[in-house]
């Protein structure tokens, strides 16, 4: 009896010893996998997924309690590319790429009042005071925060029209 | 010569004799052109001209815009009408901005510049030369020919491809036939400003008469006409390089890595006419074909013509058409709307019966491995149309998706008719739209940082001049009080 | 010396440790979607399967068996066990984040992988030697990350054929895993009579 307690207890203290030093020698500050995810998220800091900001979604999707479609600038590029790094399986087929979109100008009444580019996390709305302002289409994510500030809902999301250059083929139907 | 061997491809039936023996005649220009300004690969041509403006034949309509692009000049003399959007010749049917054109009837020329020894002209000149008459690849890639000739300087070997290797289509046999003497001088003349040292034509073996004129042609020169078995995609820059030098351009590569420049007969006959008589790129040749048209015929198409125009020069139809194509029946466009104009890399018009175009619905599949057999590139098209059908676009790029030339070899083979080339098309542009994605995103992330570092550092400035008020205020509030107690005491 | 190549063929091949004994089954249904992560699991695996009997075989020999305490084996090979998971978890972790990640649940569970304490109770069960305790495990675990990598690969194919909706998925996987164990039968032929 004493012997199996003895024993036990040495050998529970031993191994116990040695995790500990473990620890020590590879120990692992905060989580890489994270910093490697807010370098595949877009950056812009725009919320929708309804995290704090991308560094709380790669947070999220590091401890697994996102899934990698949560990002909607990114759209399936992004989804893929962080299924890839986390290893998991992403079903593209259920996430339906929604409609690109840009934020546009209604120039007839736009007051020139600045406030949506205050807002804009990616200095895509150029213009000044009692100026009408216009989007840099290459810079805007369709974020959607300069919509919200708009006091005459001037600028607004409209969908980007296809064009010859951004036309494609679509996926050839199957038969069942 | 000794010809190499080549992988894959497809005997489909040729259907050349409906137009083959026709020779070119010219369209009566027509009432009206849309000339699109993007008839190239690249970016599209700026105008140049208003609404309104009386132009000449040649003149210059639209300049070229930045390196990768093309000059577009009027096919006729006559007033221009319109700066506005037509459909493009392109199977999504949707618009593109071109320069609507009506014509006067009077075709009357630009004053031309011609040059009497063309072979003065440095190489520098010549590619100027043809960049002004906004020449482009006419076999159907459209790629800008000058630009082709700055990027090949000094290279070994210049092949001018006779391959045509599509069904239907007889415009490079025609013009072979019928204007040797003008190809071989527009050969030379690539060939010198490209210092090329081998200049090899190639023919597939069905076009005896081409073969025949071209080699008179090429007497006293040291051109090298040769005839090559007749296959497809014989006509594709890959295979043709491969069959007459047996040298295989690395996955990702061009020609010129290889020291090999390609240009089509047709081309060549454009820089003729160019540096030759100064006429700009404004007309081609265009087959008109397919079972559905009554007389088949080669047709010198002035650039913006209506295709509806060709089909009722050609007689019309003798039953309906089930499909409309613009270029060959295996790589061509397929068109709904037969309003669409001729292009400068419209090869063909064909209007397909239904009997032609033999659809039938896909099967599963059987794993016969037909389409690798056909694959002139040596992919496995059935496990790349697998993956990409179950999404998984990185396992088919893993396989050679990339590689793919889209020749249709395998779709045409299937037994099973899976639509394997329009999946690797779909996966093709899948690819595209996420790397167009990804680079945006990448740009606008840094745009992102930069902001939120601007908007800190703004802050700490704003801070730091605060800081430096209260310490200013403090300083003179105990300034002030020490006064006091100084004025008490 | 040939004893010992036999011994390793024996255990890799003949009598594999999923296939024919049947332990390990849970990852090997688990992770066996994708050939990299498959060999990285067989590969944790190895590393885990090969430490424990080692350390089961000194305990047992110097600890268990000199006291008297064998009605503690289990008891004590769970806790040896135990610590040599946490310590791959650890290094894995600290080196390969994603492939930590990917590994998921399954790095902890090697712990209850019945594989790898059914390998040191047959040793003692069998009163074999250190060298063919040791031997036979690393040949059981060589086994079964051949057999996972196996198996891996054609899901991967199988991921790309159409499948009606009822089998399509797991279903396949088990039929598909039930073939392969039959074929590993043909191993069987390899033991002379």
């Amino acid at each position: 009896m004493i012997a199996a307690l003895t024993s036990l207890t040495i050998l529970g203290a031993f191994l116990g010893l040695v995790l500990g030093i473990a620890a020590r020698v590879f120990k692992v500050e905060g989580n890489p996998l994270t910093a490697e995810l807010i370098a595949i998220l877009p950056g812009s800091q725009c919320g929708q997924c309804g995290f704090p900001g991308c560094a709380g979604a790669a947070q999220a999707l590091a401890e697994g309690r996102a899934p990698v479609t949560l990002c909607p600038p990114g759209g399936r590029a992004v989804a893929l590319a962080l299924a890839a790094k986390l290893g998991t399986e992403v079903n593209l087929a259920g996430m339906k790429d929604a409609v690109p979109m840009m934020a546009e100008v209604q120039e007839e009444i736009c007051i020139g009042c600045t406030r949506c580019f205050k807002v804009c996390p990616t200095d895509a709305i150029v213009g000044a005071a009692q100026q009408i302002h216009s989007v840099f289409r290459e810079a805007c994510t369709a974020c959607g925060k300069c919509e919200e500030v708009c006091p005459t809902e001037s600028i607004k999301l409209q969908p980007i029209l296809v064009t010859l250059q951004s036309w494609r083929w679509h996926k050839p139907v199957e038969a069942a | 010569m000794n010809l190499f061997d080549l992988r894959g491809g497809i005997h489909p039936e040729g259907r050349k004799n409906l137009s083959a023996a026709h020779p070119i005649c010219a369209l009566p220009v027509p009432k009206r052109l849309f000339i699109p300004l993007q008839q190239h690969i690249g970016a599209p041509a700026q105008p140049v001209v208003a609404v309104g403006q009386n132009v000449l034949k040649g003149q210059l309509l639209a300049t070229a815009q930045g390196a990768l692009s093309s000059a577009i000049h009027a096919p006729t003399s006559g007033v221009i009408t319109g700066l506005g959007d037509c459909t493009a010749p392109h199977p999504s049917g949707l618009a593109v901005p071109s320069i609507t054109l009506d014509s006067d009837g009077e075709s009357r020329w630009i004053a031309l510049i011609a040059t009497a020894d063309p072979f003065q002209l440095t190489p520098e000149e010549i590619s100027q030369r043809v960049a002004a008459a906004g020449i482009v690849g006419l076999g159907g890639a459209t790629f800008p020919s000058a630009l082709k000739l700055n990027l090949s300087h000094g290279v070994q070997t210049l092949i001018m491809n006779g391959g045509e290797c599509e069904p239907y289509l007889t415009c490079d046999d025609r013009i072979m036939q019928e204007r040797a003497a003008q190809i071989m001088q527009g050969i030379q003349l690539i060939a010198h400003a490209v210092a090329a040292q081998e200049v090899l034509v190639g023919i597939e073996d069905n076009k005896p008469e081409a073969i025949a004129a071209m080699q008179a042609a090429a007497k006293n020169t040291s051109v090298k006409v040769t005839a090559m078995p007749s296959m497809y995609p014989m006509g594709s820059e890959k295979q043709i390089i491969q069959v007459l030098t047996g040298k295989e351009i690395p996955a990702g590569g061009r020609p010129a890595d290889i020291g090999v420049l390609v240009h089509n007969v047709a081309t060549a006959f454009a820089v003729q006419q160019a540096i030759v008589e100064g006429k700009p790129l404004i007309s081609r040749i265009v087959t008109v074909s397919g079972g559905a048209i009554k007389v088949p015929c080669n047709l010198e198409v002035l650039v913006g013509t209506p295709m509806q125009e060709l089909i009722d020069f050609a007689g019309g139809y003798v039953q309906p058409a089930a499909r409309l194509v613009l270029g060959g029946p295996m790589m061509g466009q397929q068109i709904s709307n037969p309003a669409v104009p001729v292009v400068k890399g419209t090869s063909g018009v064909l209007a397909l019966t239904t009997a032609e175009i033999g659809q039938a619905e896909p099967a599963p599949c059987i794993r016969c491995s037909s389409c690798v057999r056909a694959c002139p590139v040596g992919l496995l098209p059935l496990e790349m149309a697998a993956h990409i059908r179950t999404a998984n676009l990185s396992g088919a790029v893993n396989l050679g998706l990339k590689d793919c030339i889209a020749c249709g070899s395998c779709s045409y083979v299937c037994p099973a008719h899976i639509p394997l080339v329009h999946f690797f098309n779909y996966a093709k542009g899948d690819l595209t739209a996420q790397e167009r994605t990804k680079l945006k995103q990448e740009s606008t992330k840094k745009l992102a940082e930069e902001r939120s570092e601007r908007i800190a550092r703004i802050e700490r400035a704003r801070a730091e001049a605060a800081a430096k008020r209260k310490a200013a205020r403090e300083a003179k509030e105990r300034a002030a009080a020490a006064k006091l107690t100084t004025e008490a005491v | 010396m040939s004893e010992y190549l036999f011994l390793l063929l024996s255990t890799v091949l003949v009598n594999n440790v999923v296939l024919v004994k049947f332990l390990g089954l849970c990852p090997f249904m688990g992770i066996s979607k994708k050939m990299d992560t498959a060999l990285s699991m067989g590969l944790a695996t190895t590393f885990v399967i090969t430490f424990t009997t080692a350390g089961a075989w000194l305990l047992e020999h110097w600890l268990l068996m000199p006291l008297g305490l064998e009605y503690l084996r289990i008891l004590t090979y769970i806790l040896a066990i135990a610590a040599v998971v946490q310590f791959t978890e650890m290094v894995i972790r600290k080196t390969a984040p994603a492939l930590y990640q990917v590994l998921g649940i399954y790095l902890p569970l090697i712990t209850t992988n019945c594989a790898v304490l059914g390998l040191p109770l047959l040793n003692v069960q069998e009163k074999n030697s250190f060298i063919v305790s040791l031997i036979g495990a690393f040949g059981a675990s060589v086994g079964f990350t051949l057999v996972l990598v196996l198996f891996a690969g054609l899901r991967e194919r199988l991921a790309l054929a159409k499948a009606s909706p009822t089998f399509a998925g797991t279903p396949l996987a088990f039929i598909t895993a039930g073939l392969l164990a039959l074929t590993f039968m043909g191993f069987a032929g390899l033991v002379p009579h």
